[in-house]
């Protein structure tokens, strides 16, 4: 009973109120042979202890903060200015609902909008919904836009080998029912340019990430173009990485028609996976085909401006089975974290922070790049996660570098390739952000060379052969 | 006055944080692929704070009154689980980790699945749909995928009553399957006889909400699973009004096949102003090869005093994952917190706390308010909010007037069935006091559309701002800031 208010005496008095004798008899309706069954559920807890159980259950899991980590691979680990928390843990933001009644929720409208303003500026798009649940959705919800955007006419979906697999996997788990053909990731061989190729009258979009999922800049400039030269109507989708967006060029200025991504790296704890946040935008002539909420400008009776849920007509609530989505509750409380994240950087603070991601990456590159039986082969440009050709299998090393073979510090190494591209037995993404100090930088280097060396077999020595495909 | 949005708080040059200096060398920047603007504002720390400390004003909120949300269960939400939630070792684990250095974590979604499998009566629980939404839309998949596994390919059909949740039938499109639309009787129930004529080997299954939309519970409910088994069907159960049963009913005992919870509605995690929610789903025996990839299964260590280790399993026949990474572990950490916290008996309370707070209310105020279906609700129910007399009064602007006394409307329009519907759940965490108190509000209103119905039509007058032109908003969208040239 800790969170229900009743008194015996006002129980009683609210029975008598509605005419009947006991509780039970509300549940009257209920199967008697199933109702009220013994629950085998761990007695009641009080706050003291099961915060002691909790907090032995976290303890469980290696320490995040002290643990130098090059994992990224989706999710990144940034620094979350205390601001973000703060607003966020307000009750009066984070007891609400769905912004339903408007005159009430003024402070949930006015910051989406402010939400979708920011989003629409980072990517360079005209408009933004009020968010989707993560990358991997919001991705999933930009095929289905598409779909719709071609009433359905129109099969195909092209989709570049180096989308993050989780992305193409949610795509397909989405669209199961729906007859489509996904193709253009069946190899890590196809390069954008295969991928064009590939555009005919069937095509409904080309979907590519921008830093891809091994972390390489693709360059798109004149791709919507060589796009359109095959077919007039296709449309490019591109998922972008937001803190790259500080330095890098919006898809907004290279033709896309969707952007979306992972909202994860604006101010967003890791979390174990979530929640996180699928920003998702397009342009003005495609916003009513699109899923997901908005919120527009208005005035009330008085001329007073305020804010509304508007062109809902395409939603769950009023179209049933005609909508563009199921999408009911969204990522809210994790927009506002993203919109108090990206006011507090601002416009000169993304641009420091990325840069400082950008040299970091580079410089830790740099460093493994010259180390014996390590490379860095790509060529390609890359943000703040790069491959790394190992000597030996990327588990195994990681192993070695979880155990605290050298200097008894535990790192967490960087992910490994294999678990998606199984050919990739020896790749590992490693990211590198603000977070990674340089004496973490050159500790995680030295760990490497220390590993490298003690794990290789003779025989692979020198073998700098294969690196990314 | 109106708060000005952040980008009007803007001056060029201005700061918000301080980053860590640059501690290696500089690269080459990649001078073709950069942007050359970055239009953000330029304010500082204490002006982010005041910006959104103003609009939080705005808002209204649980913490602040009763908000009685038909179908959203706006109950209390412990401070405890935020705490819970924000421990270190749970908010910096990155989802990629090797499984040995988060079993902490891994141990917490197993018992998680667990307790939801016993509250429920399923065989087995994914924790990774996003929200009730996607739960569905996940618990579609499953049974779409098995029918198609059985060789029942012929099937293309979800059942749905006209008084489900507008996400049933959308997610049923979503999966590619066609939607038919059963009825509702005179007692509010399933009408048995318009379900009995579309049960054939064309449905996939039937989506069932009980408690239904009105609050209550269906009464055929045996006969119903009946008829969808018998034609090779499945059940699936909603469970958006699951604050009603835990404790009182196992959707699992009765024949439902897959339901989806909602942790932000029956397990107290904060709505968030529109999110995350997070909508785990159980299932039957038959059905665990489908669940999404992946679930956390246990292996008991071998040697005795060695802990029991927790890994990722990928089901074989499954739909394939719902997500980036695992759900959103921050709400399950919430919802565990709040599950350990009440044990079973707590649990039953809570149903049967929401249930008694849901029919107190009725009772004071059906003398005055027509309920289309009036018997002894669940954990909410649905008036009508017009009255003899006065026919340009409707439900929203009921709705509106209760702002005006201080608290917050019901549902109103939903569910379609009932005319001008006030949806009202006003759940276990609200005293007898506030429920008088709101009871008082309704009441007066009513007296106010016949003695005085301008009340209601300029309502509401002591908000933020007063009624909104959601007209001109949507003819002609404005949905971005824009410089002025």
């Amino acid at each position: 009973m800790v969170y229900i208010p009743h008194t015996a005496e006002e129980r009683r008095q609210m029975l008598d109120a509605i005419g009947v004798a006991e509780v039970e008899d509300l549940f009257a309706d209920v199967p008697e042979q199933v109702r009220f069954p013994s629950l085998n559920l761990p007695a009641p807890r009080s706050e003291m202890e099961i915060m002691g159980e909790l907090q032995k259950l976290a303890e469980t899991n290696l320490n995040a903060n002290r643990t130098p980590t090059f994992l990224g691979a989706g999710a990144y680990r940034h620094w979350v200015p205390s601001v973000v928390d703060y607003v966020i843990s307000r009750g009066e933001f984070a007891t609400a609902y769905t912004p339903y009644q408007a005159e009430v929720s003024q402070g949930t409208l006015q910051a989406i909008f402010e939400y979708q303003s920011l989003i629409c500026d980072l990517t360079g798009m005209e408009v933004a919904n009020a968010s989707h649940y993560d990358g991997a959705t919001a991705t999933a919800e930009a095929v289905i836009h598409a779909y719709n955007i071609f009433r359905k006419k129109r099969r195909k979906i092209l989709i570049a080998p180096t989308v993050h697999p989780h992305y193409r996997a949610v795509v397909r788990t989405y669209t199961q029912g729906m007859d489509l053909e996904i193709v253009g990731d069946e190899t890590l061989e196809t390069s954008i340019s295969d991928l064009v190729a590939q555009v005919d009258s069937e095509t409904a979009c080309v979907i590519v990430q921008n830093p891809n999922f091994l972390g390489q800049l693709e360059s798109l400039d004149g791709l919507a173009e060589a796009i359109r030269e095959r077919d007039s109507r296709t449309l490019l989708v591109v998922a972008a990485n937001p803190i790259s967006l500080g330095l890098l060029k919006p898809p907004g200025h290279y033709g896309a028609d969707i952007v979306v991504g992972e909202g994860q790296p604006l101010g967003l704890g890791l979390n174990f996976g979530g929640p996180y946040l699928g920003f998702y935008t397009t342009r003005m002539k495609y916003v009513r085909q699109m899923a997901g909420r908005l919120v527009g400008k208005t005035t009330d009776v008085d001329g007073k401006d305020g804010y509304v849920m508007t062109l809902t007509t395409r939603e769950q609530h009023i179209r049933r089975d005609k909508a563009t989505s199921n999408i009911c509750s969204n990522q809210g409380l994790m927009a506002l974290a993203a919109t108090v994240y990206l006011s507090t950087l601002g416009k000169q603070g993304l641009r420091q922070l990325a840069e400082l991601n950008y040299h970091k990456a580079h410089y830790a590159a740099q460093k493994i790049n010259s180390l014996p039986g390590f490379a860095v082969p790509s060529a390609a440009p890359f943000f703040n996660e790069f491959v790394v050709h190992c000597p030996v299998p990327v588990a195994k090393l990681n192993q070695v570098l979880l155990d605290g073979g050298f200097d008894n510090t535990p790192i967490l190494g960087g992910y490994d390739l294999s678990q998606d591209y199984p050919e990739l037995t020896n790749e590992m993404l490693v990211a590198v952000t603000e977070m990674n100090t340089r004496a973490e930088i050159d500790l995680f280097v030295n760990a490497l060379e220390d590993a490298g060396a003690r794990q290789r077999a003779p025989a692979t020595i020198g073998d700098q052969q294969g690196g990314q495909r | 006055m109106s708060e000005p949005l952040i980008y009007e708080l803007s001056s060029p040059g201005r700061h918000g944080t301080r980053l860590p200096e640059l501690d290696v060398p500089e690269s080459a920047l990649p001078e073709d692929l950069l942007r050359d603007n970055l239009p953000l504002p330029e304010v500082s720390e204490i002006d982010v704070v005041r910006h959104f400390l103003r609009l939080s004003q705005l808002n209204y909120a649980i913490d602040k009154g009763m908000y009685p949300l038909g179908s959203c269960t706006m109950k209390y939400n412990p401070k405890i689980n935020e705490e819970t939630a924000r421990l270190p070792g749970f908010v910096g684990l990155h989802p990629n980790r090797p499984e040995a250095t988060v079993q902490g974590a891994l141990k917490l979604m197993y018992e998680l699945q667990e307790a939801l499998k016993e509250i429920a009566g399923f065989d087995g629980v994914t924790l990774q749909p996003a929200a009730g939404a996607q739960g569905e839309l996940t618990g579609v998949l499953i049974m779409r995928k098995y029918q198609i596994d059985r060789g029942e390919t012929q099937r293309d059909t979800i059942l749905v009553p006209d008084s489900a949740h507008g996400t049933n039938p959308a997610s049923t499109s979503m999966s590619g399957l066609r939607v038919v639309q059963i009825p509702s009787d005179e007692r509010g129930n399933v009408d048995i006889e318009a379900l009995r004529s579309q049960a054939s080997d064309r449905v996939v299954g039937l989506m069932i909400t009980n408690p239904n939309t009105l609050g209550l519970f269906e009464e055929q409910l045996a006969e119903i699973v009946e008829i969808i088994h018998g034609c090779g069907g499945l059940v699936y159960g909603d469970g958006a009004n699951m604050n009603a049963l835990i404790g009182v009913m196992r959707p699992g005992d009765v024949g439902i096949d897959v339901m989806h919870f909602n942790l932000h509605k029956t397990f107290s995690t904060p709505h968030g102003g529109g999110g995350p929610g997070s909508g785990p789903v159980g299932v039957a025996a038959h059905l665990i090869d489908f669940l999404p990839d992946p679930v956390v299964v246990k292996t008991e260590s071998t040697v005795e005093g060695e802990p029991a280790r927790y890994a990722f399993h990928h089901p074989p026949k499954t739909i394939g994952p719902m997500g980036s990474f695992w759900g959103h572990f921050g709400v399950l950490v919430r919802a565990y917190t709040y599950i350990r916290m009440h044990g079973a008996e707590g649990l039953r309370e809570v149903a049967e706390y929401a249930v008694l707070n849901a029919n107190y209310l009725r009772s004071l105020v059906k003398d005055t308010y027509h309920i289309p279906y009036d018997r002894i609700c669940k954990h909410e129910f649905v008036a009508e909010g017009r009255f003899a007399g006065v026919p340009d009064i409707g439900a929203l602007d009921v709705a509106k007037r209760l702002i005006d006394y201080g608290v917050h409307p019901p549902t109103n329009y939903f569910p379609l069935i009932v005319h001008d519907a006030l949806m009202i759940e006003p759940t276990e965490t609200e005293s007898k006091q506030a429920i008088d108190d709101y009871a008082d509000a309704l009441l007066k209103i009513a007296e106010e559309a016949k003695s005085d119905p301008e009340l209601l039509h300029q309502a509401p007058t002591t908000a933020p701002v007063r009624r909104l032109d959601g007209v001109t908003a949507a003819r002609h969208p404005v949905l971005r800031y824009t410089r002025e040239e």
